[in-house]
């Protein structure tokens, strides 16, 4: 009798956390669903007032103008540009990072390395972005000429801050190249550098280019760091050594004290960012899946 | 042929030399400018505009990272739990799953701020808040700690869980009993990366937690972390010093974060070749 009781009791409990359980596993796809939801809904609204091709087309952005204007292409341009030039600066040192990681890094030397590379995606954004200004900033200023606050200073910035995501990812690409690649090229009398770099790394092209993208994304997506180096001025972009305002900049810089349709246009530019970010997602995760 | 095999190697090693260089730079900079200035005036109780101390943001940080660990690593661990213990192969939901948390570690942390904003702030009308702040990152970091619960557990043997079931205990009993156990330090390097988001973050917590420099009297008074307290320093302007301080501060948390997180890792995979 007792222990069917228990039996009983037992048999609850496990159902009841099992529920528990994928009630837990459905979290991650409400808060999609929700920021989807909350992001778009603020968002459209004001798109739709200003004019979709007013907002993303639009040169001007004036809110406090009478009347005001609300077009973004600025901010489009900014983010693309300073993209642009962290993949520039980012992508070569960190591909032949990650080669020299996994091909000719002496296992010693890797033990200390690889947690380097871990500290350096650990770092926080704002660190990196203080360290750009006091020195990346005079730095520009001094080789470049403008007042250091520019485009250039934004991609060596975005670019070092990408070398992680790059280095770790093209590394594990690299290193899920079958051997036999490496020694059939060995056997046929090729050297350890020309093997590694035309048989194992071209192999491995589909891995680093997915790591590439992501680091499109974290590039894209980085914030305070730019803020902090940009320049932030809200104009078409106008050279090399002159400021530039990102989408992810205006977001941050105005919506402190934006109020009805300056706020809207400012989570449009959030909308904006956001499918930016679901577009490389998805072409992220098409690549992975391709590769396995 | 042999000169190039020898280009090859000096630009591969050059280039890992100026990746390594840029980050001991870095460091190295900001450890011996800011050094100096972390006196112990920097830990008075008070923040005032003559002594801007980091002790409020330093405790603001600490309650963030509880309360934000608090709601993020249950879910997220039983999400993990779900996934590799409960969902059959094939199950669409997994599916659907494994795509959202793909799509939330994509996501710029600015766009949580917005969301946080849009949603605890203003529509469930929590005001820039400590609670709003917490809520914020427990959705920032909770694909982190699924993607490394799932790793753990996955890595259990099966050979435990069949042992398990073998003597009669039920499925809830080997799970938290024999599965748990074993897969906890996978899932503790996780916890312990997820606290350095927390604690580095800014962009997701400006518009939810807010930028007041004073302890947090309770869950709904605003308060800024560390990382926001650096921000607010060093774009004043008025407290270089004081920022390079902080900054100090930051680095050591991380790099300490860091370490700890590799050794249990490392501790990880030498229990698992000796089992």
């Amino acid at each position: 009798m007792n222990k069917v009781g228990i039996n009983m009791k037992s048999k609850f409990l496990e159902k009841l956390m099992e529920v528990v359980f994928f009630i837990s596993a459905c979290a991650s796809i409400i808060s999609v669903i929700l920021i989807c939801f909350f992001i778009f809904a603020n968002g459209f609204p004001a798109i739709a007032e200003i004019g979709i091709f007013e907002f993303l087309l639009g040169r001007d952005w004036s809110p406090s103008n009478v009347p005001p204007s609300f077009g973004i292409f600025p901010m489009i341009l900014g983010s693309l540009y300073v993209t642009a030039g962290a993949i520039i600066i980012g992508v070569p040192i960190g591909v032949l990072t990650a080669i020299y990681l996994a091909k000719f890094c002496p296992k010693k030397l890797y033990s200390f390395l690889k947690p380097a590379v871990n500290l350096m995606s650990g770092i926080p954004s704002i660190v990196y972005g203080f360290f750009g200004l006091v020195v990346l900033v005079p730095l520009s200023r001094n080789i470049f000429g403008g007042n250091g606050y520019s485009i250039i200073t934004a991609s060596f910035l975005l670019g070092i801050m990408i070398l992680p995501t790059i280095i770790s990812l093209s590394e594990a690409a690299i290193r899920a190249v079958p051997r036999s690649y490496y020694e059939g090229s060995v056997a046929l009398g090729a050297t350890h550098e020309y093997s590694t770099m035309f048989a194992v790394v071209p192999a491995a092209k589909s891995g680093i280019l997915a790591s590439i993208i992501l680091g499109i994304g974290r590039a894209i997506g980085e914030t305070m760091a730019v803020v902090m180096v940009a320049g932030n001025q809200a104009r078409m972009p106008a050279g090399l050594t002159k400021g530039i305002r990102t989408l992810t900049a205006n977001i941050v810089i105005e919506m402190g004290y934006a109020a009805e349709l300056h706020r809207g246009a400012l989570i449009g530019t959030g909308v904006v960012l956001f499918v930016f970010i679901l577009l490389i997602n998805g072409l992220f995760s098409v690549i992975k899946r391709r590769m396995t | 042929m042999n000169w190039l095999s020898r280009l090859i190697r000096y630009v591969v090693k050059f280039s890992a030399f100026i990746t390594f260089a840029v980050l001991f730079f870095i460091i190295a900079y900001i450890l011996a400018r800011g050094i100096p200035y972390l006196k112990p005036s920097l830990f008075a109780l008070e923040y005032t505009t003559e002594n801007v101390s980091l002790l409020p943001a330093i405790i603001t940080t600490l309650i963030m990272t509880v309360l934000a660990l608090l709601i993020s690593a249950p879910i997220g661990i039983f999400t993990g739990f779900y996934l590799v213990e409960y969902a059959k192969s094939g199950n669409k939901l997994v599916e659907i799953i494994r795509i959202t948390t793909e799509t939330l570690s994509g996501i710029p942390s600015i766009v949580y701020g917005l969301f946080g904003l849009l949603f605890f702030v203003t529509t469930l009308g929590w005001g820039f808040s400590i609670i709003a702040g917490a809520f914020t990152l427990a959705i920032m970091i909770l694909p982190l700690i699924i993607r490394s619960t799932e790793e753990a557990l996955l890595a259990v043997p099966d050979l435990l869980r069949e042992a398990s079931y073998g003597l009669g205990a039920g499925k809830l009993r080997t799970i938290f009993r024999i599965v748990l156990p074993s897969a906890m330090p996978g899932i503790l390097a996780g916890i312990i990366l997820a606290i350095g988001r927390i604690v580095g973050e800014t962009a997701a917590l400006i518009y939810t937690a807010g930028t007041v420099a004073k302890i947090p009297e309770n869950f709904f008074a605003s308060g800024r972390t560390l990382a926001i307290h650096m921000y607010v320093l060093s774009s004043e302007g008025l407290y270089t010093n004081q920022a390079y301080a902080t900054a100090v501060v930051l680095l050591i948390v991380v790099i300490g974060i860091n370490a700890l997180s590799t050794t249990i890792s490392k501790k990880l995979t030498k229990g698992n070749i000796d089992g």
